[in-house]
């Protein structure tokens, strides 16, 4: 099989693959079918402990032990929860932070 | 009122322009320096519409790893997504035919905006949420392709502008800190990956954490779900 062949498939179960991740819960329990309470329950906590763990996701790939030891990310999220808190601006708040994160790790912490 | 809500939606989706151009272009670039051309760039950023599964992506292609291998990869990078449809059963309840694709386009970063969407008037909530899908997508679509095709030629350092992501991430957690009243959700979300990826690395954490934030907020049930709708309402 030649390798575009194959990459070609590949597309495709990874598509397949992610799709089928998105539509599951959907398909779980469809509308108008009655779902058990803690499902419901749990769409509406789950929003809440989602986002944090997406906020961690984000900081994965940092790492404490070696130089810059994520300050630049330390200071940009100080940044942004400060200035999110004061204007709650969504636009202020996140291109104010990329532009502090971009200075600090261009021109700071190179 | 079609108009109204579009405009409500490009407003609230120029984050996720800034970063997906940002991530789109650098995943455009890798593509490029693997050998594969701007065709696959278009093929995988409209049908996988994933940053870190694209990514992972690229290596599993490069390396020839077998549709198995590649299938099980994928399902671990992108299982968070499992997560997402059951916070918006009721969300995307009665959106028809805009529905599949709504969830096809389910990704972290619009799952975050419809979260953090509050009802407005004169903006028709499903049609905000299918415009927001279609709008990041387009987005995501136009920086993968920019960057295979030009990434080489980025006329300025982009390096750092990917933090608009986290940076999103983290206004919609203080938005959602100081609108509600209970935090121990937030709070688990945060230890509980946190704990995870410092025990299971950063390859296989999601998994676990996943599993361990349900099962906790399972636990958790009687203390957190009482008649207060003020506590736990994102509705």
């Amino acid at each position: 099989m030649s390798s575009t062949v194959h990459a070609l498939l590949q597309v495709l179960v990874m598509a397949a693959v992610i799709a089928f991740l998105r539509f599951l819960p959907f398909m779980a329990f469809p509308e108008g079918r009655k779902r058990p309470k803690v499902i419901t329950y749990l769409g509406r906590v789950l929003p809440y402990a989602i986002i944090g763990m997406l906020v961690v996701y984000c900081f994965k790939g940092v790492s404490v032990t070696a130089y810059p030891y994520g300050l630049p990310e330390l200071i940009a999220s100080a940044f942004v929860v400060t200035v999110h808190v004061l204007f709650r601006n969504t636009l202020v708040s996140t291109f104010g932070g990329v532009a502090v994160y971009m200075l600090l790790v261009q021109l700071v912490f190179r | 009122m079609t108009k109204k809500t579009f405009k409500r939606a490009f407003h609230d989706s120029l984050p996720i322009l800034a970063g997906y151009l940002a991530l789109g272009i650098g995943y455009g670039v890798l593509l490029q320096s693997k050998g594969y051309s701007f065709w696959w760039a278009i093929l995988m950023s409209v049908t996988m519409f994933a940053g870190s599964g694209q990514y992972a992506g690229v290596d599993f292609m490069a390396s020839g790893a077998s549709l198995l291998t590649t299938a099980f990869m994928t399902l671990i990078i992108n299982a968070r997504h499992f997560f997402y449809g059951f916070s918006l059963l009721d969300k995307y309840k009665g959106a028809g035919a805009l529905k599949p694709y709504m969830i096809f386009g389910l990704t972290d970063e619009t799952y975050s905006l419809v979260c953090s969407a509050k009802p407005e008037e004169g903006v028709d909530q499903k049609k905000y949420f299918f415009f927001l899908t279609a709008l990041n997508h387009s987005y995501w679509i136009t920086g993968c392709v920019s960057g295979a095709v030009l990434g080489m030629f980025l006329p300025f350092d982009s390096k750092g502008i990917d933090f608009a992501m986290t940076a999103l991430f983290i206004v919609i957690m203080v938005e959602q800190w100081l609108s509600s009243k209970q935090h121990l959700p937030a709070v688990l979300g945060v230890v509980t990956t946190a704990v995870c990826l410092v025990v299971f690395g950063a390859e296989y954490f999601i998994i676990p954490a996943m599993a361990l934030i349900a099962a906790e907020l399972v636990l958790l049930r009687r203390r957190l779900d009482p008649e207060r709708p003020e506590v736990n309402g994102d509705e």
